[in-house]
């Protein structure tokens, strides 16, 4: 069943054969072969950004916001270079995309030819896995491996550099019947055995806590159903990471917020006084561990992952399980009912008062003002004034990020969408894009900063072009104000080049777009105008004038344990000085 | 500003640092060794020895041979970022697989008269080198062994005049009936 066709014509051929709608991209040369058979059908439809790296963020987010991978094409040399940003925060964030790049042709190779650089060299290690194609017999396989490798075992972002001449060239399509690849076949059903050790290490627990990641997202929406019923079953607390946020409805009275450096006091005190520790896809990273020794000082610890580098990485565990999360749910859950397992009642009891004890601080608690509009009043209203509509929030990265995790409350899986591990401002507005060609109908929210927001902002174009009505809600503070928040904690307050100087006025920008622009600095306009923002179908701009002052907290400084948290309170009603807190080694951390 | 101090790990416990011989089956695909390499300076690991070459011909395989060096933890991660990449097939830890023969070859050149040449003979079959080549200055010897019995031989080679050296790192393999295949 094969068929003769061009290289070009096998690479949309392979994307149409994946059931491929979407392809994110921006032509150049060393594409043209490409563009010209994407030209020739109507299947998958072309999205042209206006930077490669937005291309990339855009495709994150169509991944993250419908489940399936996202695919980029762009050209050799500068347009693989643009892309660089995007692959390094998908392999961060566990991503799956395939990304094609136009090569110079094969003979060309090595000789410094036009627009040439070593693209599989310098993706290498930003990638999950990356190909140089350099025969038209090896297209076919290639193209389909890719996919499998992005997809299957921790997902990620694939490379497929792809000389022009091979473009050119005729050769024959086949479909590889098999899924399998011949070296790369991750393990996805745990061992039953470290299952049952740790059903009844959870069963003995007194004070255990759940604590998920992105795993589970990545592990799709059924991984999500059967964690919420696990947790459920067992009656014990859960928290998430920032990567994990709506795998369990933050509504119920189980969750107990995010953790980690921006985490509530409840959920961090819990995972530093827990007795069990049942982590399910998280990966132990530094914005929650804080000081390792220190870090969860009385746990036994069950780590559920998929890839067994994440396992004893930086925190030992006592019993791994590598496996895919929705499987090793299954069988906890199975083994559970079927032992008919329930921790010890008491023990449960007097922990949740505990648990009941810290939230009573009310840690998210902010003192509010009639003048100014708060960075979290104003996440809150627009959780409340939007939260009926289901909608799918993207962040830039800041204080706004964490002000969005904390304030606003997830309810499903693939509706968040924020970098986490690489922290790349200007994710926000392309990955929104990209939700929101997944979810044509939907409300796609951009949660950004002033400062974010103006690393991808051309993308505001692309929204545009592509009449996708995605809402840009700038917390305007004039600063790059996480960067100010440490430069208070380490460096007395001294704000080098953290000011937001020469701001654009946002509201024009909007309109110079084509799109509309909402401007609010009065916290009793707030309402409408956020009203007035969803009620448009077409793309906002939204400037949210906010307090310029304003701290994120709570706030776990580096080098310090969980229970030395800050608290909004700590300050005191003046604003006290918060730069005594870290020590010299805590500086070294950040 | 004195005590630099990083987030990760080794802060809070020093464990052993051990030696460990890896083979790694991998597909003889093109970059597979730059990924290999490119593991471990980008994770910062240790390599002591590493060799390659393709090992069957018809299915493309590579045996790569890798001493490294680092605490339990970071050899564990090691292997465990091996298993990762795509094209490898198999990471065996032949420290771990009980006591491996390793052997490496080692040419060296010595140049001398006199009683130095005299005693680089000596020397030379003592150990059991052979002489590859010999000029009425020089000789090249050859000498495969383990790499202390190398070592050991290229130490005592330099008070006789040893100008060259070339090794080619360790090949190992475990012992028994059993294959890794
Ligand atoms: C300014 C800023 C502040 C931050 N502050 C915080 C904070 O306060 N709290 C916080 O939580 N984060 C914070 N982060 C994010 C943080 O840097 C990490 O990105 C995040 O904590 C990692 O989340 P995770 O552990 O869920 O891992 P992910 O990066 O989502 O990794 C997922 C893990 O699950 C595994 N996995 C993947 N797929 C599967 C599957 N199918 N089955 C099983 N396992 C699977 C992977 O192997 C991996 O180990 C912050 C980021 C920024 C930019
Ligand atoms: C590409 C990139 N460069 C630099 C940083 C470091 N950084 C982290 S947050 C931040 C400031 C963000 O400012 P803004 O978007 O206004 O958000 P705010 O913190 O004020 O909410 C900077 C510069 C980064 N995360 N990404
Ligand atoms: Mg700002």
């Amino acid at each position: 069943m094969s068929e003769t066709m061009t290289g070009a014509e096998m690479v949309i051929r392979a994307l149409q054969d994946q059931g491929v709608e979407h392809v994110f991209g921006y032509p150049g040369g060393a594409v043209l072969p490409i563009y010209d058979a994407l030209f020739h059908q109507d299947k998958v439809r072309h999205v042209l950004v206006r930077h490669e790296q937005g291309a990339v963020h855009a495709a994150e987010g169509y991944a993250r916001a419908s489940g399936k991978p996202g695919v980029v094409l762009v050209t050799s040399g500068p347009g693989a270079t643009n892309a660089i940003t995007g692959l390094a925060d998908a392999m961060m964030d566990s991503i799956p995309l395939v990304c094609i790049t136009g090569q110079v042709p094969t003979h060309l190779i090595g000789s410094d030819a036009f627009q040439e650089c070593d693209t599989v060299g310098i993706t290498r290690h930003c990638t999950k896995h990356n190909y140089l194609v350099k025969s038209i017999e090896d297209l076919p396989r290639i193209l389909h491996e890719a996919f499998y490798v992005a997809q299957n075992g921790r997902p990620g972002p694939v490379v497929v550099d792809l000389p022009k001449d091979i473009q050119f060239k005729a050769g024959s399509y086949v479909r590889p019947l098999s899924n399998q690849h011949k070296t790369y076949r991750p393990t996805v059903k745990g061992d039953m055995d470290h299952i049952r050790a740790a059903i009844e290490l959870m069963a003995n627990a007194k004070r255990p806590v759940f604590y998920t990641g992105g795993g589970v997202i990545n592990s799709g929406p059924h991984a999500s159903a059967l964690l919420r019923e696990l947790v459920q079953l067992t009656g014990f607390p859960i928290t998430s990471t920032l990567m994990g946020l709506g795998a369990y409805p933050a509504s119920d009275r189980q969750w107990l917020g995010m953790l980690g450096m921006h985490g509530t006091y409840e959920a961090n005190l819990a995972m530093h006084e827990c007795d069990v520790m049942i982590n399910i896809g998280a990966r132990f990273d530094d914005r929650i561990t804080g000081r390792l020794d220190a870090f969860s000082p009385f746990s036994k610890r069950i780590h559920v992952d998929i890839d067994p580098s994440s396992i004893n990485k930086t925190v030992k565990v006592d019993i791994p399980i590598v496996g895919d999360c929705a499987h090793v749910l299954e069988d906890m859950v199975r083994l559970w009912r079927q032992g008919a397992k329930q921790a010890d009642k008491v023990d449960l009891q007097e922990w949740w008062s505990k648990i009941e004890g810290w939230r009573a601080r009310n840690c998210l608690a902010f003192k509010n003002s009639k003048e100014t509009i708060k960075p979290q009043y104003a996440i809150q209203r627009l959780y409340e004034l939007t939260k009926d509509r289901s909608p799918y929030i993207t962040t830039e990265v800041g204080q706004h990020q964490m002000w969005a995790a904390q304030y606003f409350k997830f309810e499903d899986p693939n509706h968040w969408m924020t970098s986490g591990g690489h922290g790349t401002m200007g994710y926000g507005l392309p990955a929104a894009v990209g939700a929101q060609l997944a979810h044509p109908n939907s409300l796609v929210i951009d949660i950004a900063g002033e400062a974010s927001i103006q690393m991808m902002l051309q993308e505001m174009s692309t929204a545009l072009q592509y009449n996708l009505p995605v809402k840009v809600f700038i917390l305007n503070n004039e600063y790059m104000g996480m960067v100010r928040q440490w430069q208070e904690l380490l460096h007395g307050g001294r704000y080098s080049q953290s000011y937001s100087e020469s701001l654009p006025d946002f509201v024009k920008l909007a309109e110079a777009y084509g799109a509309v622009g909402i401007r609010c600095d009065d916290p009793s306009d707030l309402d409408a105008r956020i009203m007035e923002m969803i009620s448009v179908n077409r793309p906002v701009i939204f400037d949210c004038i906010v307090d310029k002052t304003e701290n994120c907290f709570p706030m776990i400084p580096s080098g310090k344990a969980h229970n030395e948290m800050l608290l909004n309170d700590y300050l005191g009603e003046t604003g006290a000085d918060i730069g005594s807190v870290i020590d010299e080694k805590g500086k070294m951390l950040v | 500003m004195l005590q630099m101090k990083t987030h990760y790990p080794d802060a809070h416990r020093v464990e052993p640092v051990n030696r460990h011989t890896l083979a790694v089956v991998v597909d003889n695909e093109p970059g597979v060794l730059a990924r290999i390499a490119g593991l471990f300076s980008g994770r910062g690991y240790n390599i002591e020895s590493l060799t390659v070459t393709e090992t069957e011909h018809e299915a493309h395989i590579s045996r790569i041979t890798i001493v490294t060096t680092g605490t339990d933890s970071i050899i564990q991660q090691i292997k465990s970022q091996l298993e990762r990449l795509v094209p490898v097939h198999r990471v065996v830890d032949l420290t771990l697989t009980g006591e491996a023969v390793e052997r490496e070859l080692c040419l060296v050149k010595v140049v001398g008269k006199g009683d130095h040449r005299v005693e680089a003979m000596r020397l030379a079959s003592a150990f059991g080198a052979r002489t590859l080549d010999a000029t009425l200055t020089s000789f090249v010897y050859e000498l495969t062994g383990t790499t202390d019995e190398v070592e050991r031989f290229i130490k005592l080679m330099m008070a006789v005049g040893l100008v060259e050296v070339s090794r080619t790192g360790v090949a190992a393999m475990a012992r028994g009936a059993e294959g890794i295949m």
